[in-house]
């Protein structure tokens, strides 16, 4: 990075670290928190998409849709999530691309499976044996996303359900009296009071699926408790010109300090959206705002 | 115009896709000198190094793929990569799931280290990598196994007391023991183990493997890979 670093060796505290800090390693480092971060932002959204589905399905008064939200619900819920993890990847991973096969490689003779092997043609690879090693981290991105968001989506369902009924029943009948259709019931009653229900119960899910990334190392993708184990482990000078002993303690003090600061960032941004949500809302958070407005 | 560029565009296209498989080779990048994470942030060492030559050598296009040496084999066999080069010694156990190319290094020491003289290898209290020979070795000489799943805490075990020593290859605790400064040594006589390092494949990958074996079988006859061997291992390791 600087033009002192040619020979570490000689260098003082100062400069010996501020060449350490900017060698290429630790740009992957730094890189893996935008991509935790990355991952956070984009898995929140689908997530709470996929658990408002479950839990529209889950309330449908159609049997066989209800069984379906109640069951994606139930059985993700009942799986650990790094069973989960383990399995559910390479499966789904597995599925693409033998859906892939059976329509670009309808000639292929040899079985798929060969003992403990799985096979399909080159071109129904994912991503393509030649493709850049950025597309499959990309692809390997894909599949964290899908995958946290197909886990936390099950619990937020959960918590949406709950949200859902605890919605004032008089609320919906006054709906219905005033004669709004089931639909107009939902969308315009129903879902915007229950979101001040249902969001103690999001945000504990935030909470959790900020601190459940180190899980993405199991999908290949490098997150920042992988760098922070592989920079703080013992180097010697054969293999860097930056050789140290155990440092680990000292990497995962900063990633402690990164996450508290998180969490803390991540509380006062609820505590506001709190705040807005039960502005004019029948629960006692929404009756102090009025109490204090009025006086 | 436009024409012009989408045909050339399109062009570019096809001959990407005629052009050779991609051979993907993965590794644990953990474990020097036989594969590490350089400064740079690639992965370097002994079987870098090799690999690249292999490859120059069957004539292959091959790219670097990093994985945890817990799922090493099921991502082989489910296909995310096409070869592990990861410092694996050849295994009859292993060679029931996946196939492996002839060895590219003799079989190396292991050898115990501990923070002082005079502790008993059998009875007490020893660390080793999960899923490696060492493991397997120590399960079965009676001490009691603490597994870890990087070599990297192995070590920290013994320094922290955890452990009373740890079996590892000789030449991936060689430079640490050294660098040390008198705090990890090695104890009791160095145990011969597996059958050597080897490359693993798919065992439906038979076209592959025959390609690295005959790059291995040359690069054994005219030295280049003793030569390797001495840069990576020392002088005093074994070659061929």
């Amino acid at each position: 990075m600087f033009s002192y670093c040619a020979d570490p060796d000689t260098l003082g505290t100062f400069r010996w670290f501020s060449c350490y800090l900017t060698n290429g390693v630790h740009m992957s480092f730094y890189l893996s928190f935008i991509k935790v971060l990355a991952l956070l932002a984009i898995t929140a959204p689908v997530a709470l998409a996929f658990g408002f589905a479950g839990a529209m399905s889950a309330r449908s008064h159609v049997l066989p849709v209800s069984w379906l939200g109640k069951g994606y619900i139930a059985i993700v819920r009942g799986v650990p999530d790094i069973a989960f993890f383990l399995f559910f990847v390479i499966a789904l991973d597995q599925a693409f691309e033998w859906t892939r096969h059976q329509i670009l490689c309808p000639d292929w003779t040899d079985p798929i499976r060969q003992g403990n092997d799985f096979l399909v043609c080159s071109q129904a690879k994912l991503p393509l044996g030649t493709s850049p090693e950025w597309v499959h981290q990309t692809y390997g991105f894909f599949l964290a996303v899908v995958t946290f968001a197909i886990v936390f989506g099950a619990f937020a369902g959960n918590v949406l359900f709950g949200g859902m009924r605890a919605v004032p029943h008089a609320q919906l009948e006054t709906a219905e009296a005033y004669g709004m259709s089931r639909r107009q019931t939902f969308w315009r009653i129903l879902v915007p009071q229950m979101w001040v229900y249902a969001l103690p119960g999001l945000s504990n899910l935030w909470m959790v699926l900020i601190k459940a990334t180190p899980l993405l190392f199991l999908l290949g993708v490098e997150d920042i408790v992988y760098w922070a184990r592989e920079l703080g482990g013992t180097k010697t000078s054969k293999f860097t010109a930056y050789p140290h002993g155990d440092w680990r303690m000292w990497y995962f003090l900063f990633l402690l300090v990164f996450y508290l600061a998180f969490t803390r960032v991540s509380e006062i941004a609820l505590e506001r959206l709190m705040q807005k949500l039960s502005h004019g809302q029948a629960t006692t958070g929404g009756e102090a705002q009025r109490k204090e407005a009025v006086a | 115009m436009k024409k012009l560029i989408l045909t050339t565009a399109a062009l570019a296209l096809s001959a990407g896709m005629a052009m050779a498989d991609t051979v993907r080779m993965g590794t644990e990048g953990a474990y020097p000198p036989y594969n590490f994470i350089n400064d740079a942030g690639e992965i370097d060492g002994f079987e870098r190094e090799l690999g690249d030559e292999m490859c120059k050598r069957a004539g292959l296009t091959c790219e670097w793929v990093k994985n945890d040496w817990d799922s090493i084999i099921p991502n082989l066999v489910s296909g995310n990569y096409d070869t592990i080069i990861a410092g694996m010694s050849i295994t009859d156990e292993r060679d029931e799931v996946i196939d492996f190319t002839q060895n590219y290094q003799p079989p190396a020491a292991s050898a115990y280290v501990a923070a002082a003289e005079g502790v008993d290898v059998t009875g007490g209290v020893v660390a080793a990598q999960t899923a490696t020979i060492q493991a397997g070795h120590v399960a079965e000489s009676g001490a009691t196994l603490v597994e870890f799943a990087t070599p990297e805490e192995t070590i920290a075990a013994v320094r922290n007391g955890e452990a009373d020593a740890v079996l590892a290859d000789r030449d991936y605790l060689a430079p640490l023991v050294e660098e040390s400064n008198g705090e990890l040594i090695f104890i009791g006589d160095p145990v011969p183990l597996g059958g050597g390092v080897g490359m693993g494949l798919r065992e439906s990958d038979g076209e592959l493997r025959g390609k690295f074996d005959a790059a291995i079988t040359s690069m054994k006859e005219d030295g280049s890979l003793n030569e390797l061997l001495i840069k990576w291992f020392g002088e005093d390791t074994r070659t061929y």
